[in-house]
């Protein structure tokens, strides 16, 4: 499990199980914030994950979660407002 | 392996994670539209039940923490009429693939339509046979290529929408794999409709259909689908077939109503002996 | 547990064998039925549609055979009691979902009431000649139970133990009746529903969550759940563990499998009914089942009438064989003597139990009718050497 770095002035967070990727780049493309990118690394399969390279960006929404596959990467808010 | 923070890893049965669908397959993206669309209806979980069939598509029922049952090809929709007229109370969700609906299990589909049903019809279509090595189905487009059609089909496909809506369905839907806040939406609408509710699912396979017929990965499916879907909702489903690489209409096009077969059956009884008829409900 | 009231309609009646096997499903708490029309079995579910509605109990005539099939068991996973009636040509049509019953041990009843076969073959007309198909019929490994009623009282009765025997060993269970059982009509006595015993389905009392569909804690079947209880069980077609996943690989289709047959062979002897008459001392034993049955005994006293010392052995259960049964009466008799309205079928599996220690004869007949007495009794003579 790889948690993004909580970056400054992000409203939300993404949860990546890197061994559960199979490298489909659903959520890189579909991210509305452009928050993934494939990583250099690779799981034991083979595939590259994704990884925040841009955390601050995240907004929670969890498109990413939606879009994948095989239940490998999911977003969340950092806080609910109160 | 499934994180269990994450939202559909309470819906999954995590032990057994990671599935077998390819990458860039979009059924796991189906998986996780149902999931929420399961957990936003209002049902109670204990009262759903999800009948599958043969095929990749097939496979869901095993992946999910339902009540579930992988019956025979083709045959999911008789199982899930007896187990929705034995017990009325529980929502019966019918998930498979083209093949296993329309090919072998097309009568069935029609004649459940015809009675409208209590049942919801989830349809992964994918063109194509994935289980089995990518063979033509009954909506594999013209010119295609498959593995029992390598020079391409030269069979007319269902228009599985105007198939449903002529065989008597009350919803009827169709999204990709792309729109997944609208397939949430729509197979949400559903569950809860009553009566025999259909939703259409273009979804990619990228091992089979797709690498036969040079449309690239999941990735490159999916962008297909976004460049070329058109949403129209209401549409004439006369109008919304599917040509080899053509635009997707997408929307909900039918939502009407019509008395369940249950309703029908309980009301014509009542009519018939009047109060000495106790309404049916479950023979429990 | 004794018989729900409300579907046991007592008393003396005159019904054909086909009326009196929805009133045995009545009896016996079914109360769910999907079939299709198919001579000569249609009566069966015509006064199912017309009896359900008043015992809550729902019908539907499905769009084929292969459809009802499926149906039955979908309402049994929901709770019900559930059985679908054909013949010939719709059995052949069901094989698959027979096995998918074996499959997912779903206990439920399925009715053929035999006629002249192959294919569209004789309608209107009695055969025996689906015998073999009952325990053969579909793909892979497995064991059935069939029984093999030969009066409209025993249509009644024999339906009610059928049911009972799909709960208790949780298999399909087939009724093998025939054209001319299911259209004679004769006195039958239906007793109070108390004095009906009827088994009840044995349920998990495993908390939600910890339920395992094909645990079976050294019984011969797991307990079952239905859906809606909370249990979010898994059940597959597909070779399976305990927990109902798929497992591909030969172990677990050692473990699923061989428990499949196992628990119908070697609880053989408390399934199996029979009527033996005389055939203690017997030179000859005529075996018959069914409607042949009855024209044999009449060939026996024929033989009788002339000496011979011939005995009777009548399948009521036609599967599980009676194979050890069959073997102590073949240390002792001349010859077995088998009319069936094929060309020879259970008299294969005669053959092969007896393995030669007594001779045996079969007296084939393509149906269409049944036997002539005097055919029976001529072979009975040649047997009686």
């Amino acid at each position: 499990m790889a948690e993004a770095k909580k970056a400054k002035g992000a409203r939300g967070i993404v949860a990546i199980e890197i061994e559960l990727c199979k490298g489909c780049g659903f959520c890189i493309e579909f991210c509305p914030s452009g928050v993934l990118e494939f990583s250099e690394e690779f799981n034991s399969k083979g595939y590259h994950p994704p990884r925040a390279v841009k955390p601050e960006a995240c907004t929670g929404c969890d498109l990413c979660g939606i879009y994948c596959p095989d239940f490998a990467i999911f977003g969340k808010l950092l806080k609910t407002v109160a | 392996m499934v994180n269990p923070a994450n939202p559909v890893s309470q819906y999954l049965r995590t032990d057994r994670i990671p599935h077998i669908w390819c990458s860039g397959c979009g059924l796991g993206t189906t998986v996780n539209c149902f999931v929420r669309a399961v957990e936003t209806c209002g049902i109670p979980l204990e009262q759903i039940s999800v009948v599958s069939g043969i095929g990749c598509t097939g496979r869901v029922a095993g992946y999910l923490k339902l009540d579930s049952f992988h019956t025979t090809h083709g045959r999911p929709i008789p199982f899930a009429t007896g187990l929705k007229l034995a017990n009325p109370k529980l929502k019966v969700i019918v998930y498979s693939g083209d093949g296993d609906l329309f090919a072998i299990g097309g009568n069935h589909f029609i004649h459940a339509a015809r009675r409208n049903m209590d049942l919801t019809i989830i349809c992964v279509n994918n063109f194509t046979y994935g289980m089995t090595g990518g063979q033509v189905t009954p909506t594999t487009p013209i010119d295609a290529i498959a593995s029992t059609s390598p020079y391409g089909n030269t069979e007319e496909p269902f228009n599985l929408p105007h198939l449903a809506e002529s065989a008597g369905a009350v919803y009827v839907a169709r999204w990709t794999t792309f729109h997944v806040r609208q397939a949430t939406k729509a197979m949400k609408e559903a569950i809860q409709k009553k009566g025999f509710s259909f939703v259409e699912l273009i979804s990619p396979c990228p091992t089979l259909y797709g690498r036969r017929n040079r449309l690239g990965d999941g990735l490159e499916m999916m962008q297909f689908y976004k460049e070329n879907s058109v949403i129209q909702n209401g549409a004439d489903t006369r109008e919304v077939g599917l040509d080899f690489k053509g635009k997707i209409t997408c929307g909900k096009f039918i939502d009407r109503e019509k008395s369940s077969y249950l309703e029908m059956y309980n009301t014509k009884m009542a009519e018939r002996f009047g109060s000495s008829f106790e309404p049916y409900e479950g023979v429990l | 547990m004794k018989a729900d009231p409300k579907g046991v309609l007592t008393g003396a009646h005159f019904l054909d064998g086909d009326h009196a096997c929805c009133e045995g499903a009545l009896s016996a708490g079914c109360r769910f039925v999907a079939g299709y029309p198919i001579t000569p079995s249609t009566e069966v579910v015509e006064r199912i549609a017309n009896r359900f509605p008043s015992v809550g109990g729902i019908f539907i005539q499905m769009e084929d055979e292969i459809a009802s099939s499926i149906a039955i068991q979908g309402a049994v996973w929901a709770g019900a009691k559930a059985m679908t009636v054909t013949s010939g040509p719709g059995f052949s049509l069901m094989m698959e979902h027979i096995g998918l019953a074996v499959m997912l041990e779903t206990p439920c009843v399925f009715v053929n009431v035999q006629r002249g076969g192959p294919s569209t073959g004789l309608p209107t007309l009695p055969g025996q000649a689906d015998m073999m198909q009952a325990r053969w019929g579909s793909h892979g490994d497995y064991e059935i139970i069939a029984f093999c009623p030969n009066s409209p009282q025993e249509c009644f009765d024999l339906t009610i133990r059928a049911f009972n025997l799909a709960e208790e060993y949780r298999v399909p269970v087939m009724m093998m009746m025939d054209e001319c059982v299911g259209h004679m009509t004769e006195k039958v006595v239906i007793p109070k529903a108390e004095e009906i015993e009827v088994r009840a389905r044995r349920y998990t009392t495993a908390k939600p969550g910890e339920y395992l569909p094909y645990f079976t804690n050294g019984d011969i079947v797991p307990a079952m759940a239905k859906a809606g209880d909370g249990h979010k069980f898994h059940v597959t077609g597909l070779t399976h563990d305990e927990r109902g996943y798929p497992v591909m690989n030969a172990e677990a289709q050692e473990k699923c499998v061989r428990r499949l047959v196992e628990k119908i062979r070697n609880n053989a002897g408390n399934i199996i009914t029979l009527e033996e008459t005389e055939t203690e001392g017997a030179d000859v034993v005529v075996v018959s089942y069914g409607i042949t049955s009855r024209v044999a005994v009449k060939a026996i006293e024929m033989a009788k009438d002339e000496g011979i010392k011939v005995g009777h052995l009548r399948l009521i259960t036609a599967w599980p064989f009676p194979e050890a049964r069959i073997l102590e009466l073949a240390a002792r008799v001349k010859a077995f003597v088998m009319p069936e309205l094929n060309y020879g079928q259970m008299f294969f599996e005669l053959q092969r139990t007896i393995g030669g220690k007594a001779r045996s004869y079969l007296v084939p007949h393509g149906g269409g009718t049944v036997h002539d007495p005097k055919v029976i009794f001529e072979k009975i003579k040649e047997a009686a050497w």
